[in-house]
């Protein structure tokens, strides 16, 4: 059989959800920090709360329900299949669950401790399922740019685990690296090498699928990701020196940064032709996420044509770091859950009924209305934090807003995973009972 | 691409744009309109399914020996969006939006991740077996016409 022609090479159901249903949790982790330590957290992008409440969302969030996604999406979108799917989940669910609570501790206890215990832990784990996805998408049959775009955007993902490790290694073992160096490079490669072309990748496929918009024109797709990553590897190289910025580093981060702008604005172009006029939750969550990047690229774009300007005020990087992810990956993220949960669950039910026997739809999983809810309260925290960094005191209600949109993101998962169970339940009553008592099938619908 | 398959890929944007302006109207509660839309949709549907099973998937069988492979796996797709095509006629004739609307959107994904593999994968294979066939085309645009 073609491989990506069928459904049959998806994980179990319970692969993906575990993920899913853990993201959202570190999301309300984060806005219970920034609750307890409060304008004191924009101090510095460098204290170990600034530190910790970074890595909640970027490894406890993002990379948790990213790597739930490509554990599902490869062998049914790209036709990838993974070595040993069960024992892989098992292992980078760990090492991201423990992993993150490990770097958690580190940072903000500042012992060398929970850092030699995380390098190897996480090392081995993160890195385990990055190379097993690199070997599975380079196997794949599959072409096209999405596969080009997730190819570039896992080696980002080692490359961010490697300097993460080194980072990290450095805190355990209190070598001498330049820390502030690494850690620009660590951040560029983490958000843009892995987490956007991630985003483009899947956006390749879904965003003309949701809302049957013409598809992204050839001459992105051809040239967008192999582009950022020659830039992003050519700007890291201007590191090396370890010098202040010079004008080729800030060229080469400014044209990455309009790289994005491009990705941003293409997209935006494309939803606004989309043939589907019906407005739903994932469109508004893409079309923040489209917004948040223009406007966080200009600020990179900014910050780096003024080096050393308020380079000890975190204003800056609390502003762009809460826009990229709180205004740019946590929405495109809670969009994509919203699709992929309720298909899966259809999907999977699917398998237990038979023709003719009705399946509850997408929407019977998650109410839209519940959706349309936690999309206002994303965009009340997003708001209240960008605010607060002329208004510190609006931390406050902004970390409240955060923890309210993520717990109602988990709600709303935690209801889509229960209603999984519960549909099964009773697809398999109905199923039974016929059995006893043949009743008359509805009729079917004739061919053509 | 200039395959026999070109025609059916034009046909999945056919069936694409009536899908949106027939879910439009019932999210308006516009049910004439609807009905209207939604019958044009529902007929190119399965008019398309028809002529795949019918006459083209056939016609790359008997070339290649392929049986049981990707036409089978979408034949039960096609299986799959009949059942959601039942469900949308119930809610039409309930008036039911949400009904509707749950349906359309479960069918919409099905049908465009579908609509992909067949352009990626099968339809290139079919074209790649089958070449230019004059009567299986004609007989295929006589299908669709509806």
């Amino acid at each position: 059989m073609q491989p990506g022609l069928s459904f049959e090479q998806a994980p179990p159901i319970s692969v993906p959800f575990r993920f899913f249903l853990t993201a959202p949790l570190f999301g309300m982790a984060a806005g219970l920090l920034l609750l307890w330590q409060g304008p004191a957290a924009l101090a510095s992008r460098w204290t170990g709360v600034a530190l910790a409440l970074t890595h909640l969302i970027a490894v406890g969030f993002m990379l948790q329900a990213m790597c739930g996604a490509m554990m599902q999406m490869l062998p049914v979108a790209a036709g990838a299949n993974i070595w040993q799917p069960q024992r892989v989940t098992h292992l980078t669910h760990a090492g991201l669950t423990i992993g993150t609570l490990l770097l958690l501790a580190g940072f903000l206890s500042e012992q060398a401790l929970f850092f030699r215990i995380a390098v190897p832990f996480m090392t081995v784990s993160l890195g385990a399922f990055a190379l097993i996805v690199l070997v599975a998408l380079f196997r794949t049959p599959a072409k096209g740019p999405t596969i080009i775009a997730l190819r570039i955007a896992v080696f980002g993902l080692i490359v961010t685990i490697s300097l993460g490790a080194t980072l990290a290694s450095a805190f355990g073992w209190q070598l001498a690296l330049p820390l502030t160096e690494i850690t620009h490079v660590h951040a560029a490669w983490g958000l843009g090498g892995w987490s956007l072309l991630l985003v483009a990748g899947v956006g390749y496929l879904v965003v003309p699928m949701f809302q049957l918009t013409p598809p992204y024109p050839q001459w992105f797709t051809r040239s967008f990701s192999v582009a950022l990553f020659f830039l992003l590897a050519a700007w890291s190289i201007t590191w090396l020196p370890l010098q202040r910025p010079d004008a080729l580093q800030v060229a080469l981060g400014s044209a990455a940064a309009l790289l994005a702008v491009v990705f941003a604005v293409v997209t935006l172009r494309l939803q606004m032709q989309r043939r589907r006029k019906v407005t739903e939750p994932t469109l508004l969550f893409w079309r923040l996420a489209m917004a948040c990047l223009v406007a966080a690229a200009a600020g990179v774009i900014l910050q780096q044509l003024k080096p050393g300007e308020g380079e000890d005020y975190a204003g800056t990087p609390f502003l762009l770091g809460v826009l990229l992810m709180v205004g740019v990956f946590m929405p495109v993220i809670s969009g994509m859950l919203y699709k992929i949960m309720p298909f899966l669950n259809w999907l999977h039910l699917q398998k237990i009924g038979k023709p003719g026997l009705v399946v509850p739809n997408m929407r019977q999983m998650i109410p839209e209305a519940r959706m349309m809810m936690q999309f206002r309260l994303h965009l009340a925290a997003l708001a209240l934090l960008l605010a607060a960094v002329p208004l510190p005191l609006l931390v406050y209600p902004g970390a409240l807003a955060l923890i309210a949109s993520c717990a109602w993101l988990e709600w709303n998962l935690v209801e889509a995973t229960r209603n999984y169970a519960r549909f099964s339940r009773e697809l398999e009553e109905r199923l039974a009972q016929e059995q006893v008592e043949p009743s008359p099938r509805p009729p079917s619908l004739g061919r053509g | 691409m200039s395959g026999i398959t070109s025609v059916m890929q034009d046909h999945h944007k056919l069936c694409d744009e009536d899908f949106a302006v027939a879910e439009e109207a019932a999210h308006k509660g516009d049910w004439a309109a609807c009905a209207a839309t939604y019958g044009k949709f529902r007929a190119e549907l399965l008019a398309h399914f028809g002529v795949e099973e019918d006459t083209l998937f056939p016609a790359f069988e008997e070339r290649t020996g392929m049986t049981g492979g990707p036409t089978q796996v979408m034949r039960h797709e096609h299986a799959q969006m009949r059942d959601l095509i039942g469900q949308m006629d119930a809610a039409m004739e309930q008036k039911n939006a949400d009904g509707f609307g749950g349906a359309a959107e479960t069918l919409l994904v099905m049908m465009q991740q579908h609509n992909m593999k067949e352009e990626n994968i099968l339809y290139p294979m079919i074209d790649q077996a089958i070449g230019q066939d004059g009567e299986l085309s004609s007989r295929m645009a006589a299908g669709l016409a509806v």
